[in-house]
């Protein structure tokens, strides 16, 4: 088995070098995200062009560097012209062929596309020196997204992988968590419990039979980081998963993700069946005696099946419903069984921990969370992607010098954090470091690494509003107070963003907050008030405008804004608005050509906002609808 | 039951043995396979695996995945997760609920068009996106709407055309 491996190892990285050597590389990223904004299409037109000039070139599908703000993302290497590989941006089809004109045919380099040039870092990490993200980023578990083949096992072996693994297998099971708990790894599915601990306790349960379940079901709305990973990199997951199984003694295991990601369910499957065939899965693992397979479950679409015990139940091909905690699933869970529920990053770390060791991972964070944390980016920020920090970087760091900041000159209002019962900080929370303590500390969570950037175009009434009403529809039915709690705070939210508020309301919404964080049996429940709780304490003065002034600052709530059309600002030629009104409600005056919106009519969808050329920008949104009768009385006097 | 739904029960039970745990997976497979999970369906399910139909019936019921009711011949999914919701996503679900004179969860009397919503997709950069037919349409907007709408409108005319010739 070992001279196996050998060969194993040999033949990948000749191959890796030989593309790295070839006169000419195209890596392509696809993952879902790229899809959407057209890799395949760029794809498709890339191989075509190459073939059609007869060009010698090699074409890598890769996964996503986390730079989702630009895709289609397109890396060229053409070693010969004596320049590092340089990273295009947004590159849809329709520039396939001023590229390959430009810098495959010729020696232009097509600066005005590039992102920049793409170098390596000491651990071989791909980085690009021309944009700030990549002086704060610290790539552990993204070190290989974007930049190998997640179908090709051997890209990921010729990048070091799978020696983790073996080396973990010539060490003792106690060995193993003893180091995993000296780098101090914390879970990254939310919670931060020491993986160590977790690992120990099922190790030392006595059972024949022990589970272990990768946790890839990533239900927060708004989250996509382990997606990305396991489209990018599914081996690292892989490679820590059978760590983890080997160190708590697991002969079994299973990957739980959810139908909604096709595509890691694919890629995963072709994962397995390669680490299947090089023997890093099944009997006699490298030869150590140990055996292990993986078999994949897909979700069926609910949000709580993350909750691990749900996540069982799910498995065992029941309803996904939680029970009370303990006994922990590490003494009994799957089948009755020791079982060790694990996030994808956190099996991801535990293959680099066992590379450079505990002390390398120390080195990086925070004292009581070390390592990095990986955020996913999305809402009102200019660099939306997937980012990877040291613990203890600020907010202000991730948001405004990783992630650009807010576009188009507004102003950040909020950071939603922790998925929808997580909970949104404001402007204050800036200089907190996030890691698993200070984020506790200022009422909200962790959480995954969803991380959603408002703006004033947000109202954080109808943020609320929609957590709760997410939750409702998410939480299992099991204890009466997650299932009648959680909707009656929808409900009393509902009448808010309605304009029906009462001035009682917000004392309601803390009391039936505090006996839900008490009483409900699982977390999902227990922490089902975070929205409510941190939105009234940083934006209390949003409630009260909804519910003293019937009025929405953010111009959000529909039911307490009115379109306008300001009559000096539009110009009277032009019938934009008029002509893609859903509903007809705009009229032009026969004579002055004065658009005038029937508000009776409207349906507020704003359509001729978004319609209105810019440089007229004459239809504006009025809180609360009765401002319009003032607008109206000042044009008429 | 139709012979045809008959042959498809057959196929899946083939690989998946009666076992209790492989009810969930048993289910997706039928519900791929047919499109929704059928009354016979859900008989048949719990017929092999030795279950109750109302523990059968509950375990479906209890996930989003499963539909009771077949599928429209364009099947509309809108994004209503965190992202999506942020950058103007309920906009978007009323503009297809307006265009197809249908609530979300419905499917247009002609049987054309299904509204669904969905928790996320994780394609949270573009959003808000909408999923047709498993495409991922990326950064909607009510105006969007009418567009997408008036292209598969298009494409549906076309290809009925192609069938005729
Ligand atoms: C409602 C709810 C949803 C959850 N969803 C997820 C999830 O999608 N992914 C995840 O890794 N953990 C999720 N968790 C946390 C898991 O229960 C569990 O703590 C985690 O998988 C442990 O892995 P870790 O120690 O690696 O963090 C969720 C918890 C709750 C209460
Ligand atoms: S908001 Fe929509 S319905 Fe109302 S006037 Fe504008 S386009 Fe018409
Ligand atoms: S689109 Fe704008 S400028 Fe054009 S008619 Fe409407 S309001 Fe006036
Ligand atoms: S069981 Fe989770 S909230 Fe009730
Ligand atoms: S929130 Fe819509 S794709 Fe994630």
């Amino acid at each position: 088995m070992t001279n196996d491996w050998e060969e194993i190892y040999q033949r990948a990285k000749e191959k890796w070098e030989a593309l790295e050597a070839s006169p000419i590389h195209i890596r392509i990223g696809t993952p879902t995200c790229g899809r959407a904004a057209g890799a395949l299409d760029t794809l498709k037109e890339f191989r075509e062009k190459l073939e059609k000039e007869g060009i010698q070139g090699q074409i890598t599908e890769v996964g996503c560097m986390g730079l989702c703000f630009a895709e289609p993302l397109v890396i060229i290497s053409k070693p010969e012209i004596g320049l590092p590989p340089i990273c295009y941006r947004n590159v849809t089809y329709q520039e396939v062929k001023r590229l390959v004109d430009g810098f495959i045919l010729g020696d232009d380099p097509c600066l005005e596309l590039a992102l920049g040039t793409l170098d390596l870092t000491e651990d071989a990490a791909p980085y690009i020196p021309e944009m700030l993200r990549f002086e704060i980023e610290e790539r552990l578990v993204l070190r290989n997204c974007g930049y190998i083949d997640p179908q090709d096992i051997d890209h990921y072996i010729a990048r070091g992988g799978y020696l983790s693994l073996r080396k973990a297998l010539g060490m003792s099971p106690e060995q193993i968590i003893d180091e995993v708990s000296k780098a101090g790894l914390r879970g990254r599915g939310g919670a931060g419990f020491p993986t160590g601990r977790k690992w120990d306790l099922c190790r030392s349960t006595k059972n024949e039979m022990k589970y272990i379940i990768c946790n890839a079901d990533e239900g927060d709305p708004g989250a996509f980081m382990d997606r990305v990973v396991l489209e990018s990199d599914p081996h690292s997951m892989i490679e820590g998963m059978i760590i983890a199984a080997y160190a708590v003694g697991a002969y079994e295991g299973f990957i739980y993700t959810r139908m909604e990601y096709p595509l890691v369910l694919d890629r995963l499957e072709q994962a397995l069946m390669q680490a299947r065939e090089y023997g890093l899965l099944g009997e006699d693992i490298f030869g150590s005696g140990f055996s292990f397979d993986i078999e994949t479950v897909a979700g069926a679409g609910a949000f709580v099946c993350g909750e691990e015990t749900a996540m069982i139940a799910s498995i065992e091909g029941r309803r996904g419903m939680p029970r009370p905690r303990p006994p922990y699933p590490a003494e009994y869970g799957l089948n009755g069984e020791p079982t060790v529920v694990d996030n994808v990053k956190t099996l991801a770390l535990v293959a680099r921990i066992m590379g450079t060791g505990a002390k390398g991972f120390r080195s990086i964070g925070t004292p009581s969370s070390p390592g990095t944390a990986v955020f996913a980016l999305a809402g009102r920020i200019e660099q939306i992607g997937l980012v990877e920090v040291p613990m203890g970087t600020t907010l202000r760091q991730v948001i405004f010098d990783v992630g650009g900041g807010v576009p188009e000159g507004r102003e950040l209002k909020a950071i939603q954090i922790g998925g929808p019962a997580g909970g949104c900080v404001g402007k204050e929370a800036l200089d907190l470091p996030v890691d698993f303590d200070s984020f506790k500390a200022a009422g909200a969570i962790m959480g995954s690494g969803g991380m959603i950037v408002l703006d004033e175009n947000n109202c954080m009434v109808e943020t609320a509003r929609f957590f709760l009403d997410f939750l409702a529809r998410e939480e299992c039915g099991k204890c009466i107070m997650g299932r009648l709690g959680i909707k009656q705070l929808s409900l009393i939210l509902e009448e808010i963003v309605r304009g029906n508020g009462r001035e009682e309301d917000l004392n309601l919404l803390e009391e039936i907050s505090k006996d839900l964080a008490e009483g409900a049996l699982c977390n999902l429940g227990r922490t089902a008030p975070n929205p409510i709780l941190t939105t009234l304490r940083y934006f209390r003065d949003e409630y009260e405008a909804h519910i003293k002034e019937k009025r929405c600052p953010a111009l959000v709530c529909k039911d307490l804004i009115a379109y306008y059309i300001l009559p000096e600002r539009c110009e009277r030629g032009c019938e934009h608005c008029v002509l893609t009104c859903p509903t007809e409600a705009i009229v032009s005056d026969e004579k002055t050509r004065t658009k005038r919106i029937q508000q009776d009519k409207c349906v507020k969808c704003g359509t001729c906002l978004e319609i209105c050329p810019p440089e007229y920008n004459a239809v504006i949104k009025v809180s609360p609808p009765d401002r319009i009768k003032e607008l109206e009385a000042k044009i008429g006097g | 039951m139709l012979d045809e739904e008959g042959e498809v029960f057959k196929e899946v039970f083939s690989y998946f043995p009666a076992r209790r745990r492989y009810l969930i997976r048993l289910l997706q497979t039928v519900q791929q396979k047919l499109g929704y999970l059928s009354e016979d369906a859900m008989k048949e399910v719990a017929l092999h695996l030795g279950i109750s139909e109302a523990e059968t019936f509950g375990v479906a019921t209890f996930y989003n995945q499963f539909r009771f009711v077949p599928l429209g011949k364009h099947h509309i999914v809108v994004c209503m997760g965190t992202a999506c919701h942020t950058m103007g996503g309920q906009l978007v679900l009323d503009g297809f609920e307006r265009e197809l004179d249908v609530k979300v969860g419905g499917i247009t009397p002609d049987h054309e068009y299904s509204l669904e919503r969905v928790g996320c997709i994780g394609c949270c950069t573009k959003a808000p996106v909408v999923l047709i037919n498993n495409i991922i349409h990326p950064k909607m907007t009510p105006y969007k709407v009418a567009e997408v709408f008036a292209g598969l409108r298009d494409k549906g005319s076309k290809s009925s055309e192609e069938h005729q010739e």
